[in-house]
């Protein structure tokens, strides 16, 4: 391996390790050094390493980035340049433009009292056992060089907080936006805490502006509670010079509901891990993910399930619509471990390819150790049915038309099951202008508009 | 609740049952010291008497070998292997081959007697022509004067290697090369004996063809290696049997199948493996590392593995084909049964290269006691392969709540025309179906067999008539005094 990828951020890491503390808190400078030596030992990850078997992340690390770790002011006013709205549906919205947070007051006062967003730093200062308590606790054990790479680096981040029976009523969304003039590389980082019988729902949209290369590591942590419901979605409309490389980990008490759900309309090269851990309970999780990728984009959804307790549910399902040359890659396992009795895991893996260039690579992986549990996991990798098309188009449908219908109905599964109307439509909306090439730009964002 | 007392109580009484293959024929045994280096494979080569190309493939295969590391990426926990503490040749002694019963070693008759294949039996009423393979050297081999008359050849690879050096040259090495992985290396360095098999052009193989393997002498690896080759619009259907005696320490085992199909040919490869597993603690019990591979070259050629799994402490095997030639097509079915300590990986590899390939898995796979099984899976779709079909199906079966069953295939589709499908669930034995058999007068055990069986079944069919009875015994055997 070319060691000379690592050294750049290695060097980077001793000359600003002073730099780094000072613009962070205690709590995450705590842990830095020995994420730092865990990523310098391991480096970056090969298509050696099993999780990063289809997705080579090096060539995009090579790339000289200019980073933000003297925190800068961020000159734009992000609430006055980027709009993504989703229609009819009003949200509590903030933005973190690289990986700076920014906030408005009425947006702050609007939500249920007790609920906290702000940056990873403010919150080192006003909940700082909870940050302690929490901060790098999942992250910290997950054995992956990116995350440490991102917990060496982090510099900020946004913290949500919903307290004990706390229901948000109104989504919260977040916009994630990469926007530099150079090269850019963002290390962002996510910690949410949902209290018992609290209920929230978050939006995550990433969006990159311009046509410069842009790199984000992003590590999110999310602590659910008993009893509580979360739904966490992430939505992203990037550049095909994008490289985006996210692990979540989420952390489930006895009786929580959890829906994570991401969806891939445009981008460059994503690589998204999720690791949800069923700590209690009846615990339940639905995963789910789309993509729809063309040109030279690439996806890999990696995702593990560990069922570490009886009478837990999961269920997944994703699926992919692959044109062009892109490549799509699934690996999703589902771990019952010893004790884990009565478990139900159901795991759904679909992809269309629409072109012979397309690639595929299909990985569901089950790894069971108790014996009273139902699993089951299937994947198909095909191509629209002919007949369908056929009966279609002797029906007077054109060609593109009935494959658009077909492809929706197809994807169309996985966005039913989000829990958020709104977000449903506008997927609808998105997903069909995707299909039909309308979809360059996102759309809603004032920026993309009036440019 | 009254079904679980009744288990235990089974359990109990079931757990005492052993191996009932453990035991050791005294032969006298020729063995060279412990060791591998390049000394020992021309040792091996001279004793043999071999030719000077084979020797180089060994030497060429050894070298490379030197170079690997073992693997590890499988779901299986393989102790540290002394490679330098294992005698790489054993050959019983015989002055002249048999040529008839007669001759044949009394003792060896009797182990093959209590393994229940009578030879005499066999070769008067199944019409099977087996090559016993006791340890390294073929002993006997039958009906092979039948099989000539058609042109078939069957014999062990050694004197295959003596009579036909053409077809063996030619094919030896041709779909697992020396370089494929570290047993494979392993295994062309050092190999001993192993069958041999060609079908020439259009000749519909009358009988099946069988070997039974049995491992003898303690601490000696044993390394066959199998060649068939089926030429234009042949077919074939052969069938590969072990049981191994009771051992203390582990024994290894790397054997290399290779099967090459031409034009419009068929083979129809069948096992039913029955190490000895190891004890109760998991003490003992045969390493398989196996690779076997077929390539369909030929146009509309068929190759089906079929297997039965249920020995060995640690297995590591993934029968694969290769559909090269358009309209190829290739059947894997497995049973694969773990109990004790026992490991399993296994499963298998479909590489698509043809135009309107089509290949099915069926895996069944069922965990008893504190083992772990594995199936492991790879479909791959070339991106010139048009209209290729897959479809996989892996169910596994737990009995028991410390063991462990896993599945991990892979797909990799290249191509937009291919329909790939994989299906995978895992259960256990429902307390209601066993519930259902008590209640009409079938004891849990019965019932466990039963259910079992009737799970296995599709695979079962698979099988050629005499195997199947064996592997359904098999079955119940093997998961003797595992259900709880």
């Amino acid at each position: 391996m070319n060691a000379s990828q690592e050294k750049q951020y290695v060097d980077l890491f001793r000359q600003a390790r002073t730099m780094l503390a000072r613009h962070s808190s205690p709590v995450m400078d705590a842990v830095r050094d020995e994420a730092f030596s865990f990523f310098e030992a391991k480096g970056f990850p090969s298509p050696k390493d099993e999780g990063y078997k289809y997705t080579d992340l090096r060539p995009k690390f090579a790339i000289d980035y200019g980073m933000n770790l003297n925190r800068l002011d961020v000159k734009v006013d992000p609430y006055k340049t980027f709009r993504c709205d989703v229609p009819n549906l009003s949200t509590s919205l903030f933005f973190v433009v690289n990986d700076t947070f920014c906030a408005r007051h009425e947006h702050l006062t609007a939500l249920p009292a007790g609920v906290e967003i702000m940056s990873l730093r403010e919150a080192a200062a006003k909940h700082p056992s909870l940050l302690a308590a929490h901060y790098d606790k999942l992250a910290g054990q997950s054995q992956d060089s990116l995350t440490a790479f991102n917990t060496a680096f982090a510099e900020d981040g946004v913290f949500l907080y919903v307290p004990d029976n706390v229901v948000v009523e109104k989504p919260i969304q977040l916009i994630n936006v990469m926007s530099a003039n150079v090269d850019m590389m963002a290390n962002r980082r996510m910690l949410i805490i949902i209290g018992e019988n609290a209920q929230a729902k978050f939006l995550v949209c990433d969006h990159a502006d311009g046509e410069v290369n842009y790199l984000s590591t992003q590590v999110v942590e999310i602590f659910v509670g008993r009893n509580a419901v979360f739904d966490y979605y992430e939505l992203e409309e990037t550049t095909a010079a994008n490289t985006r490389v996210a692990n979540t980990y989420v952390r489930q008490e006895a009786s929580s509901n959890v829906l994570v759900n991401g969806v891939t309309l445009t981008n460059g090269t994503t690589r998204n891990h999720v690791t949800v851990m069923l700590e209690g309970e009846n615990a339940e999780i639905m995963l789910g993910g789309i993509a729809t990728v063309d040109r030279w984009q690439h996806i890999d959804n990696n995702t593990l399930i560990d069922h570490r307790v009886p009478r837990c549910t999961s269920n997944e399902l994703f699926k992919y619509v692959l044109d062009d040359e892109a490549v799509g890659a699934f690996a999703g396992k589902v771990r019952v471990n010893p004790g884990a009795q009565k478990t139900s895991s159901q795991q759904t893996n679909k992809n269309l390819c629409l072109t012979k260039q397309a690639r595929m690579y299909a990985q569901p992986q089950l790894e069971i150790y108790a014996d009273d549990v139902k699993c089951s996991h299937g994947a198909t990798v095909g191509q629209l049915d002919e007949n369908a098309v056929f009966y279609m188009r002797q029906r007077g449908l054109s060609k593109k038309e009935a494959m658009n219908l077909l492809m929706f109905a197809f994807v169309n599964e996985v966005v039913d099951n989000i829990r958020m109307d709104a977000l449903k439509d506008r997927l609808h909306l998105l997903v069909e202008k995707r299909f039909r090439g309308e979809l360059d730009r996102c759309g809603g964002c004032t920026k993309c508009k009036y440019e | 609740m009254q079904i679980k007392d009744n288990n235990n109580e089974y359990v109990k009484t079931v757990a005492a049952s052993d191996y009932k293959y453990g035991f050791t024929t005294d032969i006298e045994t020729e063995i060279i010291p412990k060791g591998l280096n390049e000394d020992v494979i021309r040792l091996i080569s001279a004793k043999k008497g071999e030719p000077e190309w084979l020797l180089d493939f060994r030497l060429k295969a050894y070298r490379h070998w030197t170079t690997m590391t073992m693997p590890r990426w499988a779901h299986l926990d393989i102790p540290d292997i002394d490679f330098q503490d294992i005698s790489y040749y054993a050959n019983p002694l015989k002055k002249d081959r048999p040529k008839s019963m007669d001759e044949v070693d009394p003792e060896l008759i009797k182990t093959f007697n209590k393994l229940g294949i009578p030879l005499e039996e066999q070769m008067a009423l199944s019409g099977m022509a087996v090559d016993a393979v006791m340890d390294s050297v073929s002993v006997k081999t039958t009906f092979k004067e039948n099989l000539m008359e058609k042109g078939i050849i069957f014999c062990s690879i050694s004197e295959a290697v003596r009579e036909h050096p053409d077809l063996v040259k030619r094919y030896l090495g041709s779909v697992v090369s020396y370089t494929d992985n570290f047993f494979a290396a392993l295994n062309s360095a050092v190999f001993t004996d192993g069958s041999f098999v060609y079908i020439p052009k259009g000749v519909r193989c009358p009988m099946e063809l069988s070997t039974y393997f049995r491992i003898n002498a303690a601490e000696t690896g044993q390394f066959e290696r199998t060649l068939i080759v089926a030429d234009d619009d042949s077919y074939v259907s052969y069938l590969e049997g072990c049981t191994a005696p009771m051992r203390d320490s582990n024994q290894l085992h790397a054997a290399i199948v290779e099967i090459y199909v031409h034009d419009r040919a068929e083979v129809k490869y069948s096992t039913v493996q029955n190490w000895y597993p190891g004890d109760k603690e998991g003490k003992g019990g045969i390493y398989n590392f196996v690779t076997k591979r077929g390539l369909c070259k030929g146009e509309s050629s068929k190759l089906s593995w079929t297997q039965v799994e249920t020995g060995s402490a640690i297995t590591w095997k993934y029968p694969s084909c290769v559909l090269a030639g358009n309209n190829s097509q290739a059947e894997f079915y497995s049973v694969a049964v773990t109990n004790n300590y026992q490991q399993a990986d296994t499963g298998t590899k479909m590489i698509h290269l043809g135009s309107n390939t089509r290949s099915t898995i069926i895996s069944k796979g069922i965990s008893a006691g504190r083992s772990q099984n594995s199936y492991r899976g790879l479909v791959r779709v070339a991106e010139k392969a048009e209209n290729v079909r897959n479809y996989s199906q892996c169910d596994s079966l737990l009995l028991g709540d410390r063991c462990g069953a896993h599945t991990f295939p892979y797909m990799d589709i290249h191509n937009d025309t291919a329909v790939v499908e994989h299906e995978a669930t895992t259960s256990k034995i429902s307390e209601e179906q066993i519930f259902y058999c008590n209640q009409r007068g079938i004891a849990t055990e019965e019932a466990i067999g039963l259910i079992v069986n009737g799970y296995a079944r599709e695979v079962l069919n698979k099988l050629p008539m005499e195997f199947a009875v064996e592997a359904q015994k098999l079955l119940q055997v093997s998961l003797e005094g595992s259900v709880g």
